[in-house]
């Protein structure tokens, strides 16, 4: 399997499943510019309670979409959180209700810059404002508001999904209950920025990216967007679960080709990786929300305190690292547990003993998911929340 | 804790549930009833969460709790504790001053790299400090040293040399004397059998040092310093 072999980039599809609610007030930017209007697709699972209590916005990775618990409308594989989410579940659908919003500057239906500039009539590209995540969170408020929703029960999710919970309960602490950042971080580390440098500047060296305009053009960067894909694909892993998954097994054969076709099945599982990607995701998409991930540092937001960061009222946190995760290693969550310390927050947080590296909060962790279970019970016991509410 | 939990008297409880009061190990009980409904907890090393459990729902109190092994941790916040993993020696810097009504350290002092500085730190974020050790001057771990000549193992201390985490064995004189340079006072003090049967006799009397298995005392007196303002009040 080539990863050179283009493929059409699907636009997102109007019969795609789920809400869109459309905002037509301004979103005051980080970067200074109001955005309106704009459209955050979303998905819901289970039921609001009458007291419009029991709501927990599930937040996404960089490459996670709204469809946490429902097939992907592109690829059809189940949802990225269907190990947690459903009747009985971790995250219960009987108890819980449960919503999962595309991010902006996603391209799953929220808006994003393969959309329509209304100004131009041309997709957005490169004229897109830069978004932060506080933007992201941001733009969840408003929809979180719309729904009537005055006090979240839960804000929970990974990776780039931990920094919006981290920055909920920053910037909202009144509208959160419980914040679950998994496998998360207070800011971006050099490390992590130079990672994703790496990914967009495959993006922009690919031909095909035209500056951005690849939509208008009819083209799309999936060679760049692939690599950054397979080279960010292995951050997510550990070099034990990549060893016991691969080692240095050969790909259907029994020798090495002397040549550059994926002789080890770790490279063909990489390309494999690569442009499967590319036919869910904007290469635009890519640079503006790993942008996003880049700027974050919620210290800088408060004079450099992390502390400041959470002064005041603060949720009830459940803080989880996982021990082979040398892409928010546990010492991130260690400084933002320190951090809750100093300001008495009340704070709870696991390391999880895996080998599956920074992916595992996605993966089937049982400890993970007792965790979880454990900690969303005290809670709803502390808010009242029967067990049934219906 | 791994080599802390073992440590832990034989009826630590099990991770699956927290045991009934009734059940709460006799030196627990014993800290427990030194603590007053409503006040805020901190128990470093707090294993499987027995005391804060009973803590939290029997007396009200906001518990919170420190502990080192991974599934002591888990088997906390599973129960809905509020507990983070860490330890005594690196993770009470963060606290502020005066953040606790009670700090609690039982039975792990003995195994902290910097005893001194713990106790320092557990005066510094408490008002108030239970700790409780196995006290090394005990009869029997004297006679068995005497007589034996081999490390003394017990039903506390029952690791070998060279494989336990007790690092830092003190007798009850020691501890006194720990107090005294640091200027702790001792409000209240309790001498167990090996049971955490309490009886009463004078933590500064050789008779305390030479008859008690373990020692439990309630300290006061560490710096004042700063309170916790704004975040009090609005805490859930």
């Amino acid at each position: 399997m080539s990863i050179l072999t283009a493929s059409r980039l699907r636009r997102p599809g109007r019969d795609w499943p789920g809400h869109r609610l459309v905002v037509a007030d301004e979103l005051h930017l980080d970067c200074g510019i109001g955005l309106a209007p704009f459209t955050i697709a979303y998905q819901t699972y289970g039921q609001l309670n009458p007291a419009r209590s029991n709501a927990i916005l599930i937040c996404h990775a960089l490459t996670g979409d709204q469809f946490a618990a429902d097939p992907h409308p592109i690829t059809g594989h189940p949802g990225w959180w269907t190990t947690l989410i459903g009747p009985g579940g971790v995250l219960d659908t009987e108890r819980y209700f449960l919503i999962c919003a595309n991010v902006l500057g996603g391209c799953m239906g929220t808006t994003g810059p393969r959309d329509i500039n209304p100004q131009t009539g041309d997709p957005w590209a490169l004229d897109f404002p830069v978004i932060t995540i506080h933007d992201m969170v941001r733009a969840q408020k408003l929809l979180i508001d719309s729904l009537g929703i005055e006090q979240l029960f839960c804000v929970i999710g990974g990776s780039m999904g931990g920094m919006q919970v981290l920055q909920w309960a920053s910037s909202y602490p009144e509208a959160v209950f419980a914040a679950v950042p998994i496998a998360a971080a207070a800011r971006h580390s050099a490390q992590n920025i130079a990672f994703h440098e790496v990914g967009r500047q495959a993006i922009i060296a690919d031909p095909d990216w035209c500056g951005g305009r690849y939509l208008k053009e009819e083209r799309n960067p999936s060679r760049g967007l692939a690599v950054a894909r397979m080279a960010a694909h292995i951050t997510y892993l550990s070099e034990a679960a990549l060893h016991r998954k691969f080692g240095r097994n050969l790909q259907d054969r029994k020798e090495v080709t002397y040549g550059f076709e994926a002789d080890f099945q770790v490279e063909s599982y990489l390309r494999h990786q690569g442009s499967t990607f590319v036919d869910r995701f904007d290469a635009n998409s890519y640079l503006y929300i790993t942008r996003a991930m880049d700027y974050f540092d919620l210290a800088a937001e408060h004079g450099g305190s992390l502390p400041a960061a959470f002064q005041g009222r603060q949720p009830r946190f459940c803080i989880i690292s996982f021990t082979s995760d040398w892409l928010f290693p546990t010492s991130e969550s260690r400084a933002l547990v320190h951090a809750l310390n100093a300001v008495a927050a009340n704070v709870s947080f696991v390391e999880i003993e895996t080998d599956k590296g920074h992916d595992a909060f996605l993966l089937h962790e049982p400890e993970l998911f007792a965790t979880l279970r454990g900690f969303l019970t005290g809670c709803a016991e502390h808010r009242g929340l029967p067990r049934f509410w219906t | 804790m791994k080599g802390r939990v073992a440590l832990r008297l034989a009826a630590a409880g099990t991770a699956e549930a927290a045991p009934p009061p009734g059940k709460l190990r006799r030196d627990l009980r014993l800290i427990a009833e030194m603590i007053e409904p409503g006040s805020r907890v901190l128990d470093i090393g707090c294993g499987d969460g027995a005391l804060l459990a009973y803590l939290a729902r029997d007396k009200a109190v906001d518990a919170r709790g420190i502990e080192l092994s991974q599934s002591g941790v888990n088997a906390c916040v599973r129960h809905g504790l509020s507990v983070i993993q860490g330890d005594a020696d690196r993770d009470l810097d963060a606290f502020p001053d005066g953040a606790f009504d009670v700090v609690v350290l039982s039975q792990t002092l003995q195994a902290t790299r910097q005893p001194r500085h713990v106790v320092e730190e557990l005066l510094r974020i408490g008002k108030r400090a239970i700790v409780s050790f196995p006290n090394f001057g005990f009869w029997r771990i004297r006679l068995s040293l005497l007589f034996r000549g081999r490390m003394p193992m017990s039903m506390l201390l029952n690791n070998p040399w060279y494989d336990t985490p007790n690092i830092h064995l003190c007798t009850i004189r020691d501890f006194v004397a720990l107090c005294d340079e640091l200027g702790a006072r001792i409000e209240r003090s309790l001498t167990l059998d090996r049971h955490g049967g309490p009886f009463s006799l004078d933590p500064r009397g050789s008779l305390a040092n030479l008859l008690a298995e373990q020692g439990i005392f309630l300290l006061s007196g560490g710096r004042q310093g700063r309170r916790w303002g704004a975040g009090r009040e609005a805490q859930r």
